[in-house]
This record gives C-alpha cells, structure tokens and sequence, in this order.
C-alpha cells in the first residue's frame, strides 16, 4: 500500500504517494529530482546522503520517507542563497575542501551542525563532529580546514 | 539496497502500538531506525509490518525529581547527551550517550530502541546495569518494570515479549560516574565500554558498580571487582587490583575478526581501571 507523504524541501512543498520502503534520500533524488545528496554505501556509515531534517543532521538512506512526512529538509542544493554560495560551500572552494566531490554535499551538511553547536569550533571538534562521514580522496585536512574557517569567519 | 516490502503503520499511542503488534503478524516497532533499516536494507530483517512509534506524544520526554531521571522511550541520544538533568544529575548517562555512533545517528538513535535491540556493541546496556536502572514496558496485559539486570538476556535478546513496548526507562541519580569505550575505528560501536559508579563516605569507597559492554553475547556486571573495591580509599593500587578481578564476570568471551575475546576481556580491565579513577574523582 501507498502512503501520502508531505514534506517540505528547501522550502518548497511537497507531495508524494509512496511505497513504505522507499528511503528518504530516493525520495530526494528520484522523486524531487535533487541529485546532490550521495549514496555512497549499504551500510549507514559513509554520511554522503546526510541532509537536515527538521534542522538536525540526518543519514537521508536511513529515513524511511514516511518517517519524513510533515518534516523540513534542507539538502546541499538549498544552501546556497540568491547572494551566492553558503560561507561553508564558499570555505569548501578557498580551501580546496574537495577532491572528487563525492562526499562533499554530506561533509557540508554536517559542518552546518557542527557550527551551529560550536560556532567557534576547533580542530578537535571538527574532526570529532565528522566521526559519522567517509571521505576516500582528501585524508580529510582540507576538509576540516575548510570547515573550522567558515567557522572562524563566522559562519 | 533498500528493503523488501512491508506494511507501515503509525501508531498515535502506545495502546495503539501494542494493539497493532499484538494483531499483525510478524509486526515490527519501528523508532529512529537506526538499527531496524540498515538490517532492513542488507535484507538481514524483513518484517512484513513496521508499527512507527516514533510520533507518540510525551514518549521522549526527559525529567528528573533529584534522586532520578525518567527518560521517555523516544530520547534521540542527542537530546539524553544535551539535556541538562541528565548532565547535572548523572554525568556518566550523557557521556554514554554522546559516545554513540555520530552526529546523524546520535540525532535519530532513541534510548528504548538502543535497549530493546541489544547489540553487544551497543553503549547504553552497561551504563544501566552500572546505575541500577529500571526500564518500563507496556504490553497487552499492562504496564510492568524490568530491572536491567533482568532486561538483558542474551545476544540480542531482552526481556520484552513481543508485543510489548519501551515507554521509559528510569535511571538513579549518580555523580560519581564514568563510561569510557575502546570504539571500533569503523562502526563506532564499542569493542569494549565500561561504566563505572563510585560512591564515597568519609575517603572510602562505600558502593561501587561496574558494568562492561562487547565483551560477552551481553553487557554484564563486573561483581567482584567492585566488590574488591569497596571499603577502603580510592587508590591507583586499589583500583588496579579491583580491575584485575573483571575476569570473573565473562563466561565466554566473544571474538571477531577485528578483536579477539582474549583481547576484549584484556581491555576490559584496562578500561575499567581508566573508568573507576574518573568515576572516583568525580564522586569526591
Ligand atoms: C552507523 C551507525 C553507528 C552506530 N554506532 C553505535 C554506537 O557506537 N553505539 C551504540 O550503542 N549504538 C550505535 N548505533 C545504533 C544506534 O544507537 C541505534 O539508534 C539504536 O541501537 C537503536 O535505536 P533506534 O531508535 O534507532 O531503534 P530502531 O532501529 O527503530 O529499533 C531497533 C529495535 O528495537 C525495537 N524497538 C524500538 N523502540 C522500541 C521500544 N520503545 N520498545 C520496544 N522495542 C523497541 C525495534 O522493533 C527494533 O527491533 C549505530 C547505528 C548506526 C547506523
Ligand atoms: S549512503 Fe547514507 S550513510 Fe552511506
Ligand atoms: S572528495 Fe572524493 S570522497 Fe571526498
């Protein structure tokens, strides 16, 4: 049986009628059609499909889009403003915060968390707050490079 | 992969919940599903019906009276790690909590799907043994406690029946408290973690309780080792001998191919000599 799900994504409304299976970060790609959040892996590890839900950090592939109905979320596509790119996408490109791009819209979400518990946060803390994302290109120090100057800049 | 078909239902309550489960075959709850869809999506799990309790009003509430917390079934690990009753009156709890998988799990991840699944790996079994909670269930006939020293059973296994559901779980006050883990580099989850309670009465160790998780098919108490350290001061010699006896605790210590249960059981007395100095200093 379908189940309506109604959600908002970057702002915008949205309505499906969807299996019960179906994983929110399908729901993001194939039904809203924003391919920037990543599946990377089976096994809820890699955070390349982390997106916010309701403000938090969440692992889209392991949502069920039915536990997303009458949410918020807010995928790397709705980050960027009408003034450009977010200070964190903006640090991501002065840092050279990627390689391949991959895990990148996940790392960037994350970060969004991450500043908004500890706007000023350190080395430490970063690398800490990325514990749940997998990256396979940079060894990560541009990365959390990028991420504790948004944070320096204030965000 | 994403997972085989099944019935979704959302529960509005939890008599809705225990109905639902008591009346659909092969029903299962559903909360963050932090440990329910990854089994799901490998196909390990394929229930025909998930009953998602995860909107149940007032189920993730947390409240303290001073003696103890009362944590609602549906606390995400975050909320437990973050709330101030819990860091104030039972440090130990939050530390346990923000030791969890990361960010995005510890946002999800609730207390009562933790408990109920009991993952020998998983962190907040040995934190319950340590602190003597007690978890609260409801089922078709009624609502009962469980002791956690009678809430685990074995390797993924509870006390539950099943169609019975976590509402709460409280959990006694504690200053004097640590949990440390030796964490798998790439689950997260804990190939060995300790929660040690120290309670002091003039420079003596008046009560202490250690509880161990990865080790054995359950998270178990580590009896005569606390018991070696009571009744006398918190010493380095002392707690190194108390932890010395953590041996006594695992019948058959389990292995995988990332640590053996020789070395599990090994790190458990290292871990258990780290945490009852923690726990020691911060009781006085
Ligand atoms: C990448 C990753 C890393 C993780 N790392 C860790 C870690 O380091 N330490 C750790 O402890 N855990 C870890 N976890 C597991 C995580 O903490 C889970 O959230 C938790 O084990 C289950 O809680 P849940 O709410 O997600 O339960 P669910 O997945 O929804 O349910 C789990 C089981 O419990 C049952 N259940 C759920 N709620 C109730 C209830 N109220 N009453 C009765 N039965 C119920 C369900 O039917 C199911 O069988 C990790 C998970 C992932 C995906
Ligand atoms: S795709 Fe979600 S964690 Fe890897
Ligand atoms: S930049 Fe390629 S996986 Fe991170």
């Amino acid at each position: 049986m379908r189940h309506r799900v109604c959600l908002t994504v970057n702002g915008k409304a949205e309505e499906f009628d969807v299996e019960p299976r179906l994983l929110l970060c399908h729901l993001l790609r194939a039904y809203v059609g924003l391919t920037g959040t990543n599946i990377g892996c089976d096994t809820s590890q890699c955070g390349s499909c982390t997106v916010l839900m309701d403000g938090k950090a969440v692992k889209s592939c392991t949502v069920l889009a039915v536990q997303a109905d009458g949410c918020e979320v807010t995928t790397i596509e709705g980050l960027a403003g009408a003034d450009g790119l977010h200070p964190i996408q903006q640090s991501f490109w002065d840092n050279h915060g990627l390689q391949c791009g991959f895990c990148t819209p996940g790392m960037i979400m994350t970060a969004v968390e991450i500043l908004d518990r500890s706007p000023g946060a350190t080395d430490a803390d970063v690398r800490h707050g990325l514990e749940g994302n997998i990256c396979r290109c940079t060894g990560y120090e541009n990365i959390v490079k990028s991420i504790v100057a948004a944070g320096a800049r204030g965000n | 992969m994403f997972p085989s078909q099944f019935d979704y239902h959302r529960a509005a309550s939890v008599a809705e919940a225990v109905e639902l489960l008591s009346s659909l075959p092969d029903a299962k709850l559903v909360a963050g599903g932090h440990s329910l869809i990854p089994a799901m999506k490998l196909r390990a799990a394929q229930p025909a019906a998930l009953v998602d309790i995860g909107r149940i009003p007032g189920l993730s509430d947390i409240s303290s009276d001073g003696d103890s917390l009362v944590i609602g079934a549906l606390a995400t690990h975050t909320s437990v790690a973050d709330a101030a009753a819990v860091r104030g009156g039972c440090p130990m709890l939050a530390e346990t909590a923000a030791a969890i998988g990361d960010i995005q799990v510890r946002n999800r991840g609730t207390i009562g799907g933790s408990l109920a699944h009991a993952d020998p790996g998983a962190d907040y079994p040995a934190a319950m043994l340590a602190l003597g909670a007690e978890v609260t269930a409801v089922g078709a006939g009624g609502e009962r406690t469980i002791a956690a020293s009678d809430f685990f059973v074995d390797i993924l296994t509870t006390a539950l029946a099943d169609n019975e559901v976590i509402t709460s779980v409280r959990v006694p006050c504690a200053a004097g408290g640590a949990y440390l883990k030796h964490r798998h580099p790439a689950s997260s989850y804990a190939v060995v973690g300790v929660a040690a309670c120290v309670g002091l009465d003039g420079g003596d160790v008046a009560s202490c309780a250690i509880g161990i998780n990865g080790v054995t098919g359950k998270a178990v108490l580590a009896d005569a080792a606390a018991a070696a350290l009571c009744g006398g001061p918190a010493s380095a010699d002392r707690i190194a001998a108390a932890a010395a006896c953590v041996g006594d605790a695992f019948d058959e210590p389990l292995g995988d191919l990332y640590a053996s249960g020789e070395f599990r059981a090994h790190l458990a007395g290292v871990y258990t000599k780290r945490a009852l100095a923690v726990a020691a200093a911060r009781a006085g």
